[in-house]
């Protein structure tokens, strides 16, 4: 320390303390950036972004205007981010296969370089949630416990307990979340699709988001300990089995048991 | 009787046994019981499934008291189901989970005893309907279904307060409810809740009360009034149905032993063995899907065991608004102001009063309307009571309606409606369903009747046509047995009795009403074929039932 209090006198003590401070600054400015938006590595290069507006004009403008300005058929999509084309178009909801209570998921129109060009367009027209990281859905990070319980406490009263889906009015309903990617769960909850809420960093932290993904895939890897789970429907499915398979069962043993030979 | 030469057995076990009966009366039991004569149908054999279960029930429930911790003191899960472990839950779910996943056989045996429990309802509700369609419950078992209505509250509230226990997310919003139901009743509501909670939901003692009722008090009750059932039933005898040489002053089966003995001895482990299989295959209740309970969320799917359905279903189709006129009404008292949640009270409480209340009394309905006291061990075949059948059907499809209404939002997504539409058609279904069910039932049972009456009039059609020698076509008709045919023409004829005047020649008000009912129920009925209609229809063919119907046949024969 004394060595360094002699050269505070130093022609270039000012540079290296501008230095210092503009490397810390900078450092704890990424730091923080990259917890709160979890960016994408790649960035979009500009025919990217060109051959994107081709597919956008294509195939999308018919709802979402030729500029994504939204029309009476679709919203406007200027600031819904990378994630949310990745999420529409990668899950097959968009293009939509009809007007409904919500876009259904179905078999993925575009390939992956599609899909990149799609969101570099629809990135380029304003700020907006990217594409999550490989480290955010690394589910090897994650805790499923912790998970388990946001899940619980913040998905489960529309997806189940189980994440078996559910019902919400008037024809929408909270799809199933079983075979769905870490990457298309991590996006649906950054950027809310169709009748989802947005569940952005400050509400539930890039890290709890982590650990909803390691807790889905980790009950849907383990399979149903207790025997066929009839759908984790809960005591509806219980019920209508017994009423329907256990009784017939019994009912059929009642008359073998009462019949006579003839 | 020891003036007489005693009997001395010649083995050592025959000795002993003779020991044994000398101070028990075995023999003289096995004489009285083992004579007993038990009519042989599968429909008889519910009630036998629902004491097979329940036995099922006490011994699972056994082995589950052995691992239960019925506490709500606070833990940390450190078991071996990963998603869960580090969380803190209450000393109950974390016990659950032991016996899930760390107890040799828990699984297994927590499944066996949830399957049988879902299934011992199920059989006494099917045991009812049994003997509700087949006129079972009248004089001299009015008394013993009643016990059955008893028993039948008593398996729901058995099952209720087991589904409690495990205090994980699916039980906790299902004592939630009831917490909101108890406290939508006027004044003493609140008290009650907080009574039973000891303190504001959930409290720390729900719990282990509710372990108290489940395990000791509901079943010890259960097992009382089953005692009395099977008492009434040795005592009343069985019923039978109606067939040739079975009258109301016998009965015609098997004895109890050896044939009965066997039997339901092999049926028991018949269901003992269809349960186990069930619970080894498939999951009932996976309690670790839900978590912990914790009063802020409620998972999508969130529904009671089958049981409790229809009050949930009630719950979910009553409206908060009718139009403009609001359900929750604020009563401005002395001390300020009380609220009556009405969407709430009316639900719950209403659809299942008027149901039990209607169930329980409807033997004395039935015999006061028909003014039949006689005593009955011949069962009516349900088409031959379209007035009781009707009303039968009529409670089924509003138990059903709000049954399924319990499970509206599951009807939403697999068949791919909005839930909002299911709500409306299930509110029309629940006003209009009964009305329907009530009128289509009992017009097919008076179909029925007159498709027996043809039959016993013109026989059986065979499918043969018949060409005479002047080119007639005509179809032959097969006569029917005797035995066939005592069964389609006994049953009870039951007409219109008008109102009549009492001893005093005055008509009263509740006889007229009677007599309304009467005329109701009765108006349109079937009247058995009699033997001189059918003797007078052989005479005028000339020869026994076996005839050949068609115009022309008439006109050769004449």
């Amino acid at each position: 320390m004394k060595a360094l209090s002699q050269r505070r006198r130093h022609p270039l003590a000012a540079v290296a303390l501008l230095l210092m401070g503009l490397l810390i600054t900078g450092g704890l400015y990424m730091a923080a950036g990259s917890v709160n938006e979890a960016k994408a590595a790649t960035g979009y290069s500009a025919s990217d972004i060109e051959e994107g507006n081709k597919l956008f004009v294509a195939n999308c403008a018919t709802c979402h205007g030729l500029n994504a300005e939204g029309s009476a058929d679709g919203p406007s999509l200027i600031g819904v981010g990378a994630a949310a084309v990745d999420f529409q178009v990668g899950t097959g909801r968009m293009p939509m296969q009809m007007q409904g209570p919500q876009a259904q998921a179905k078999p993925v129109q575009f390939d992956e370089t599609q899909i990149s060009q799609l969101s570099a367009f629809v990135a380029s027209l304003g700020a907006g949630p990217a594409i999550p990281s490989e480290d955010m859905l690394d589910t090897s990070h994650g805790n499923s416990a912790a998970g388990g319980t946001v899940f619980r406490v913040n998905c489960a009263m529309c997806h189940n307990a189980a994440a078996a889906g559910g019902a919400l009015t008037r024809g929408k309903f909270a799809p199933a979340l079983a075979g769905v990617s870490e990457k298309h769960i991590y996006e649906a909850m950054i950027t809310g699709p169709q009748n989802m809420p947005v569940f952005n960093d400050s509400n539930i932290t890039p890290e709890e988001k982590r650990d909803v993904i390691t807790f889905l895939k980790e009950i849907e890897a383990q399979g149903s300990p207790g025997g066929a789970k009839l759908g984790s429907l809960g005591p509806v499915a219980e019920g209508l089995f017994i009423w329907t398979g256990g009784l017939g069962i019994i009912i059929a043993f009642t008359i073998w048991l009462t019949s006579r030979p003839s | 009787m020891s003036t007489t030469t005693e009997y001395t057995p010649k083995t050592s076990t025959g000795r002993i046994a003779n020991f044994v009966d000398q101070r028990v009366g075995g023999s003289i039991i096995v004489k009285e019981f083992g004579r007993k004569i038990f009519p042989d149908h599968w429909s008889f054999m519910f009630g036998e499934v629902a004491l097979y279960t329940f036995v099922l029930l006490l011994i699972s429930g056994t082995f589950l008291t052995f691992f239960f911790d019925p506490s709500m003191a606070h833990v940390i899960y450190n078991g071996s189901y990963n998603p869960l472990k580090g969380i803190g839950m209450s000393a109950a779910y974390s016990s659950s989970l032991d016996i899930s996943f760390d107890v040799r056989g828990g699984l297994f045996m927590r499944q066996v005893h949830h399957w049988s429990a879902i299934l011992f309802v199920a059989a006494v509700s099917v045991h009812m309907l049994r003997v509700f369609f087949t006129g079972a419950f009248r004089k001299p078992r009015e008394l013993n279904w009643v016990v059955g209505g008893v028993l039948l509250i008593l398996a729901m509230a058995a099952g209720f307060t087991g589904y409690s226990l495990p205090d994980d997310l699916l039980s906790g919003n299902g004592l939630r409810i009831i917490d909101g139901v108890m406290k939508s009743i006027p004044l003493v509501g609140t008290y009650l809740s907080l009574f039973l909670f000891g303190g504001e939901f959930p409290g720390t003692v729900i719990i282990p009360r509710l372990y108290s009722l489940h395990i000791m008090i509901v079943p010890a009750i259960i097992l009382l009034m089953v005692a009395l059932h099977l008492f009434m039933v040795v005592v009343h005898k069985h019923t039978q149905y109606p067939g040739p040489g079975r009258t109301n002053d016998n009965v015609v089966g098997f004895p109890v032993g050896p044939v009965y003995a066997a039997k339901a001895g092999g049926f028991f482990f018949i269901v003992f063995g269809i349960v186990a299989a069930i619970s080894g295959l498939l999951t009932i209740n996976p309690i670790w899907n839900y978590g912990p309970y914790d009063p802020s969320p409620v998972s999508a799917g969130t529904q009671p065991d089958w049981y409790i359905g229809f009050v949930d279903g009630a719950l979910r189709l009553m409206p908060g608004m009718l139009g403009n006129f609001s359900f929750e009404w604020l009563v401005p008292l002395p001390w300020g102001t009380n609220t009556l949640t009405l969407n709430v009270l009316l639900p719950a409480l209403v659809p299942a009063g008027i149901m039990f209340t209607i169930m329980f009394t409807w033997p004395w309905i039935e015999s006061w309307i028909t003014k039949d006291k006689r005593e009955h061990h011949l069962l009516d075949r349900p088409r031959n009571a379209p007035f009781r059948t009707g009303m039968g059907v009529a409670g089924v499809v509003s138990y059903c309606v709000m049954w399924a209404a319990a499970s509206s939002d599951l009807i939403a997504t697999h068949f791919h409606v909005s839930l909002n539409d299911v709500t409306y058609w299930l509110r029309v279904l629940f006003v209009l369903g009964p009305i329907l069910g009530f009128i289509v039932a009992r017009r097919i049972a008076l179909s029925l009747q007159r498709k027996d009456r043809e039959i016993v009039l013109h026989g059986r059609e065979t499918g043969i046509i018949e060409m005479t020698p002047e080119g007639t076509f005509s179809e032959r008709h097969e006569a029917l047995d005797a035995y066939k045919l005592h069964t389609l023409v006994n049953y009870e004829d039951r007409k219109v009795i008008p109102a009549q005047p009492n001893a005093a020649g005055h008509v009263s008000r509740s006889e007229k009403r009677r007599g309304a009912l009467s005329k109701f129920f009765f108006e349109d009925r079937v009247a058995p074929v009699t033997p001189s209609e059918l003797a007078a229809l052989h005479a005028e063919h000339g020869h026994g039932p076996a005839e050949i119907e068609g115009s022309s046949t008439e006109s050769i024969e004449k």
